[in-house]
């Protein structure tokens, strides 16, 4: 009859079953033995490492099936390494598991709460010192003190101001100026309509003046790409076809998302892609987003050319260029 | 005596006598650690932890936090004389010139991406088990500040070489700080010390990456194991465990031998895994510079999936009274992030308030006994997997030939509609398992044995299961859902009806079970 009501209640810990090794001991030798095994092959481990570090020329090649060319001395360092330090963990685990003893063992658990009468003296022995600190009667010693905490830890926020300097106007400028010329990167040539074919692409920035250096932090805003494609495929406002030039269009390539280099132009469907998170942008209409999180397209640059046939800038462009920040109108 | 055991002896003795430290030491000698392969998922962090100690200082030594230009001159031919940062060449200089080095940069990265996977393994098997209940709710969100500061630590480091791809990085983290509403640019230019990329950065997040950051950590790894040690350790259910005791291996020697053993194993694969398996050959990127960027470029796996949210994001940005509010950053990049893991770490209290179960627990859930908490861990999962491979579109759309386009809107829909499916599948999946159970324990094991009835009709043989597989699969607790009275005694609406109703609700689906089989139930079955 009560051999079901046994069958859901708890029937305690099941036997402990015992190992070869803890009867037998020759077993256990044996074990020892395994274990002292495994223990030298990590100083053998430990002797290769060794051997590589000094012995491996570090610009030896040595062809490795699936690897490919792989470097000897860093391949044998870290074979050695990982043999040094594996075999000393597979060692003692084994030495766990055949030698030491298995028997289960059961802890009580006692309680995290404190005893009531602990917490009962707790909050009275804190609200008695509390009080006789005098915080909670005295307010004007409550709200001075609150203040004074208070503005002090603004202090290192203060020191914090010269992190740098305030953006002003300059996430709005790049160095392109009405006449600039355009300079092949790399190179800095000036380049011609002529020196475009039909379809091709040309990275572009922004020629310097005597004495000027060229900055990363300049590339990243004056970064422009120019496009050629035949003029009649243009789909373009009768203002914006203004800005190009014999089917020379020029765009930041600074994508208008979150400002990676826009790489990537398909001749056939005439797209500029941007490998980060793929926005499309359309080159016959001024770059307009035909896919992906941009929201805008890339601002466009006024082209023609100077006296000597280069190309340049006509004007700046008109519009912040790359991601969108909150001054951005 | 021995006279090593003298030496010991006086060792001890001295120490004793000036710290006090052997009772406490004995004590803790017997502590009893329960065993259970999931249990080494946060040991696995711990040790990845400390090898990253161990190799990022080997790393400093070499490593030139500045982003200063200087020419190349070092052992890789083919960027012999290109100019580039510091930093580049320095990394270029452990790759090549550093016995030893570039193994130490291949251990670095490759323990930082499994500290990460064993973080989030771990994180798992707490969830599912309901391990952060009662009285464990801080280790809890102890743990959700270690994997949102990991998350943050791996991108600072993988930021550091400044190569082409990690620089890239950089740019789009710049972006997301530049498109916080209002401070945005100010917030962007202190970080960077002016306009992007700047010289600054760098050397800033290099003293956040080897000092302040690994400090944090050290921090909250001791409190989060201090509070393991104080608590004792979980146990699954099973014969003779309660939860009022725990049952497993003392501290020493066995506990010692295998965890410390673990280190070595550990250490040993991730060591194995650098010499084999290249990881970030900064050199085939080149330097950083705005104009360019590598096609097909990934982020390391922790970060996925953020750049998937991004990349699935709809091109959506406000124009107002002369200000941008880039929605298409703001959402993906802070606002549904943010909203993820304050959940993550609400959870433990949400959870209590609809069981309202307030009571300790030391004994471990089976997923299947938690239906809904598993349901809402499948959907959180298939959530961040749609976003991940979203992440990998690129990759994904060259191996199987699709177009972006395709897999970009399939992700869109995805997103929205397969982690509700994947809920409600799984809470279909435990209820069954339950049942399964059920009659697992009325019903015995299906032997596969078949006899014949003495009127012809053939049986299959049901073995009874044993006292302790049964005890085991019928030991949990159903607790019943929150009976909250929308009327008080004299039939008056109660104000705040309408929430108590709505935390009803949620409660009797969060507390939805089939019925656990009683005794009752096996006597009667028994009496037929
Ligand atoms: C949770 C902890 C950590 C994580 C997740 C992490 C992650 C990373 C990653 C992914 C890299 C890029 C490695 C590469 O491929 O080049 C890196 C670089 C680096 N880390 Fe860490 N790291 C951690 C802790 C540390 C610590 C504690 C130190 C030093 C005290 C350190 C020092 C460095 C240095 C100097 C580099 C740049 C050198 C190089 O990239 O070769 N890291 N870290
Ligand atoms: S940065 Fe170009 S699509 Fe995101």
């Amino acid at each position: 009859m009560s051999k079901e009501v046994e069958r859901l209640s708890d029937p305690g810990l099941p036997d402990h079953v015992h190992r070869k090794a803890d009867h037998d001991p020759a077993a256990a030798d044996k074990a020892e033995r395994q274990v002292s095994i495994l223990f030298m092959l990590s100083v053998v481990g430990t002797v290769g490492f060794i051997v590589a570090y000094v012995f491996v020329p570090s610009d030896k090649f040595i062809f490795v099936p699936v690897m490919g060319s792989t470097n000897a001395q860093q391949l044998f360092l870290g074979l050695g390494l990982a043999a040094a330090t594996l075999f000393i963990g597979l060692g003692a685990v084994h030495w766990a598991k055949t030698l030491m003893p298995d028997t289960e063992e059961v802890a009580e658990r006692h309680e995290l709460r404190s005893e009531e009468v602990d917490r009962q003296d707790f909050l009275a022995t804190f609200k008695a010192r509390g009080a006789s600190s005098g915080l909670p009667r005295r307010s004007l010693i409550k709200r001075t003190l609150g203040l004074a905490l208070g503005l002090v830890s603004v202090s290192p926020l203060i020191l914090l101001r010269d992190l740098g300097p305030l953006p002003k106007k300059s996430l709005e400028e790049t160095s392109w100026k009405s006449g600039t010329r355009l300079v092949t990167d790399p190179g800095d040539r000036p380049i011609k309509a002529s020196d475009l074919e039909i379809g091709a692409v040309a990275q572009v920035l922004p020629e310097l003046t005597p004495g000027e250096e060229r900055t990363l932090n300049n590339i990243a805003k004056d970064a422009v790409l120019l496009i050629r494609i035949r003029p009649e495929e243009f789909q373009l406002s009768p203002e914006r076809l203004s800005w190009t030039h014999e089917g020379i269009i020029a765009f930041s390539k600074i994508c208008t998302h979150m400002g990676c280099a826009v790489a990537l132009y398909e001749q056939q469907t005439k797209h500029l892609l941007c490998p980060c998170h793929q926005s499309t942008f359309d080159v016959p209409q001024a770059a307009k987003v035909i896919f992906g999180p941009a929201a805008r397209p890339l601002p466009q640059l006024e082209i023609t050319v100077d006296t000597e046939g280069y190309l340049i800038a006509r004007k700046p462009f008109n519009q912040p260029v790359g991601p969108s920040f909150w001054e951005r109108s | 005596m021995k006279k090593s055991e003298k030496v010991v002896g006086t060792v001890a003795n001295y120490v004793d006598e000036r710290t006090g430290a052997a009772k406490w030491l004995k004590k803790n000698l017997n502590k009893v650690f329960p065993d259970h392969w999931s249990f080494m998922l946060g040991e696995i962090a711990l040790y990845s932890f400390v090898i990253l100690l161990l190799t990022g200082v080997f790393l400093t030594f070499w490593f030139d936090p500045s982003q200063r230009e200087v020419l190349y001159n070092g052992s890789y031919e083919p960027l012999s004389g290109i100019k580039m940062s510091a930093a580049y060449a320095s990394t270029l200089d452990i790759s090549f010139d550093v016995r030893g080095g570039l193994l130490m940069r291949q251990i670095h990265h490759w323990a930082a991406l499994l500290f990460m996977v064993a973080i989030v393994a771990h994180l798992m098997r707490v969830f599912f088990t309901g391990a952060f209940r009662k009285p464990r709710e801080f280790n809890w969100i102890l743990g959700i500040g270690l994997l949102t500061l990991g998350i943050v630590e791996g991108f600072l480091g993988y930021s550091l070489p400044d190569d082409l791809l990690s620089g890239t990085g950089i740019r789009i983290a710049e972006a997301i700080i530049q498109s916080i509403p209002v401070v945005g640019s100010y917030l962007a230019f202190f970080a960077f010390g002016g306009p992007f990329p700047g010289e600054a950065f760098i050397p800033r997040i290099f003293t956040v990456h080897v000092l302040l950051l690994p400090g944090i950590f050290l921090a909250l790894i001791t409190a989060h194991l201090m509070l393991v040690w104080y608590q004792k350790h979980t146990q699954y259910p099973g014969p003779g465990r309660t939860e009022k005791n725990v049952v497993g291996y003392p501290l020493m020697p066995v506990y010692m031998a295998k965890a410390g053993g673990f280190f070595f194993i550990v250490f040993g694969v991730t060591a194995f895994i650098a010499a084999v398996a290249s990881i970030n050959p900064i050199w085939l990127y080149g330097p950083y510079t705005p104009a360019q960027i590598s096609a097909g470029s990934q982020p390391d796996w922790y970060m996925g999936w953020l750049d998937g949210l991004v990349r699935m994001a709809p091109p959506w940005e406000s124009y107002i009274f002369g200000h941008t509010i880039s929605w298409n950053i703001l959402i993906p990049g802070l606002i549904v992030p943010g909203i993820l893991f304050t959940a993550m770490a609400l959870y433990p209290f949400i959870e209590s308030w609809l069981t309202g179960d307030k009571r300790e627990h030391h004994i471990l859930d089976r997923p299947r006994n938690a239906p809904t908490r598993t349901a809402i861990g499948a959907m959180s999962l298939t959530f961040i997997l749609v976003t991940l491979m979203t992440g990998g579109n690129d990759l994904l759309a060259t191996h199987f030939s699709l177009t972006i386009n395709q897999i970009t809107w399939a992700s869109r829909i995805g997103v929205f509609v397969l982690p509700p499916l994947a809920f409600v599948i799984t809470k279909r999946l435990c209820l069954s398992l339950q049942r399964a159970d059920r009659d697992l324990i009325l019903h015995g094991r299906e032997t596969g044995r078949l006899v014949r009835l003495p009127h012809g009709e053939f049986v299959e043989v049901h073995e009874p299961l044993s006292a302790e597989k049964a005890y085991t699969l019928a030991s949990h607790e159903q607790i019943p859902a929150l009976d909250l009275p929308l009327e008080d005694g004299a039939g008056v609406r109660r104000p705040k009806a309408l929430r108590a109703k709505l935390r009803a609700r949620m409660s009797a689906a969060v507390t939805e079970q089939i019925p656990k089989p009683t005794s009752e139930d096996l006597k009667e079955i028994e009496h037929h």
